[in-house]
């Protein structure tokens, strides 16, 4: 996996957060390539409860790998409507896919306008240079 | 500004996507392309690991076995040329000054291999006892000191396929008899390997795999790596760094001076009371305090634990009792790539060891209890060569490098 992957249909928060919007309302949230790679072997995920409620720039979680715990933040507010389970077991996930299978929450999107004001690939990929 | 040291193999860790960082002011791959899957090579196939930031030091003379005994808490007068012995080198205290490896090259010939970051702090210490020696000495003092860190490399090959991997390099049949008859904690001399000649090949290594530690001139390095790297890559031989050294070390229950060890963690408290021979017939620095210590019992003791969970319990970290009164701290933590879970090392008030009181810590709000484990925590199989069951060798048993 090319750890300077940015797909063009995302968008991106300045804490390293790519968010999928969703005709249906709702928006999916994950670590981008860059992230991941940046972490290192992903070992543990914590993630909030379904039905949690998250104010854009909020820690909604932690990631750790072998070397340290970082803090997640909400790119855009919500409500946790489903989050990825499968990643209790197999956090590497993360690493593996950051923008597929390692997906980390997904969220009814509560203002339809906060998903805009963030980066686009073009604009994130400036970002970390 | 400080500028970090590189070994010969620096351009060989860029070459393979070496993650670089600093380690002891030395600019080293902490991985290649990820700490569990390089844990997990070295525990199922083969790992190469550069540890040229070592220090080696020569301790040579007529008075050298003497001159160690007086430094060293393990004893050495047993030793016969080949062998390897394991032992702390401590300060007057019973602290540990570093830990380290003594190689019997020939009587009055020893091979030191140092931690790096401990070079300095070393050679300040063996250099002052060594002047102190000589006044004392009315004759003169026969032994010399000489660091050869600068022109030594060490390439480590450690996994169950690490001996088929460095025998299919020996020069010859009779090369490839002597790396097969070698046990552990024995090495041979003048060895050639891919072409290099290798002043010591020994059966010793900080995995608890079975492998080899090769000691070359600086210059063969990067040839020797890559002639390592094409034999085994076939049978899984994959570039492993320091993370995946941390890991493994701790897996195997072996401590890491600056955790484990330290100047305020001594030998017997770390549970290394088979490194201290106080028996043995000469004095050395720390005998008296470490008499004090095993006659009283350490107060703390290490311990290493399990946690049944996935998060990492950190080094710093404190670990108290159910009412929250302190009973030490996490030395090393990590994450068993083998188990999945994390596992660690904590120093424990001892009578709250011994009247089993709950070890609890904090990650993030959560209670974590340590289940204390006695290392390893994963089973380990038989390491060196030559006739089976004969691991009475296990007393030269080696934690940290």
């Amino acid at each position: 996996m090319n750890n300077s992957d940015i797909p063009a249909d995302l968008k991106y928060a300045k804490s390293h957060e790519w968010v999928r919007t969703g005709a249906d309302g709702t928006a999916t949230i994950g670590i981008t390539a860059y992230a991941q790679n940046s972490l290192g072997d992903i070992t543990y995920v914590q993630l909030p409860q379904p039905g949690a409620m998250l104010k854009a720039g909020d820690a909604f979680g932690v990631v750790e790998s072998v070397k340290a715990a970082s803090d997640l933040y909400a790119p855009i507010s919500g409500t946790v409507v489903e989050v990825n389970t499968g990643l209790d077991s197999a956090p590497e996930k993360v690493n593996q896919a950051p923008y597929g299978e390692g997906w980390l929450l997904k969220l009814k999107i509560a203002r339809p306008a906060e998903p805009d004001a963030l980066l686009d690939a073009a604009g994130y990929a400036a970002l970390i240079g | 500004m400080s500028i970090l040291k590189r070994t010969p193999l620096f351009d060989f860790h860029v070459a393979h996507g070496g993650r670089m960082v600093d380690f002891a002011g030395w600019e080293m791959p902490v991985q290649y392309r990820s700490i569990l899957d390089e844990h997990k090579a070295v525990r199922h196939a083969a790992g190469l690991f550069d540890v040229s930031h070592m220090g080696e030091v020569e301790v040579r003379g007529a008075g050298a076995l003497a001159f160690l005994q007086s430094l060293l808490t393990n004893d050495l007068a047993q030793m016969t040329p080949g062998r390897i012995v394991y032992s702390p080198m401590c300060s007057e205290t019973g602290g540990v000054i570093d830990d380290l490896l003594v190689h019997l090259r020939a009587p009055g010939d020893y091979l030191l291999c140092i931690n790096a970051g401990n070079i300095d702090r070393d050679l300040a210490w063996l250099r002052a006892h060594h002047a102190a020696a000589a006044r004392a000495a009315p004759g003169g003092l026969d032994v010399t000191l000489a660091d050869r860190s600068a022109d030594t490399a060490l390439i480590a090959i450690q996994g169950p396929r690490a001996a088929e991997i460095v025998r299919a390099l020996a020069a010859g049949p009779a090369e490839a008899a002597a790396l097969d008859a070698l046990k552990y904690y024995h090495f041979a001399a003048g060895l050639t390997i891919a072409g290099v000649p290798c002043p010591i090949v020994a059966r010793t290594g900080y995995t608890g795999e079975d492998g080899f530690e090769l000691y070359h001139r600086t210059e063969d390095a990067p040839r020797l790596a890559a002639a390592l790297l094409a034999a085994g890559a076939p049978l899984g031989l994959e570039p492993a760094g320091l993370g995946a050294r941390d890991s493994l070390r701790l897996e195997a229950g072996f401590p890491l001076h600056g955790h484990e060890l330290s100047e305020t963690i001594s030998p017997l408290a770390a549970g290394l009371a088979w490194t201290v021979k106080l028996k043995k017939n000469s004095d050395f620095h720390g005998r008296a305090a470490l008499e004090r210590e095993a006659r009283d019992g350490p107060a703390r003791r290490v311990v290493f634990f399990k946690t049944g969970d996935r998060r990492i319990v950190r080094a710093g970290a404190a670990v108290n009792d159910e009412a929250g009164a302190p009973l030490g701290a996490v030395l090393s933590g990590t994450l068993s790539p083998i188990l999945g879970e994390a596992i660690g090392s904590a120093l424990i008030d001892a009578a709250a060891l011994k009247a089993g009181r709950a070890l609890l810590t904090d990650i993030r709000g959560a209670k974590i209890t340590l289940r204390p484990v006695k290392p390893p925590f994963v089973e380990l199989k038989k390491r060196g060569g030559g006739e089976a069951g004969k691991q009475k060798d296990r007393e030269a048993e080696k934690p940290g490098d």
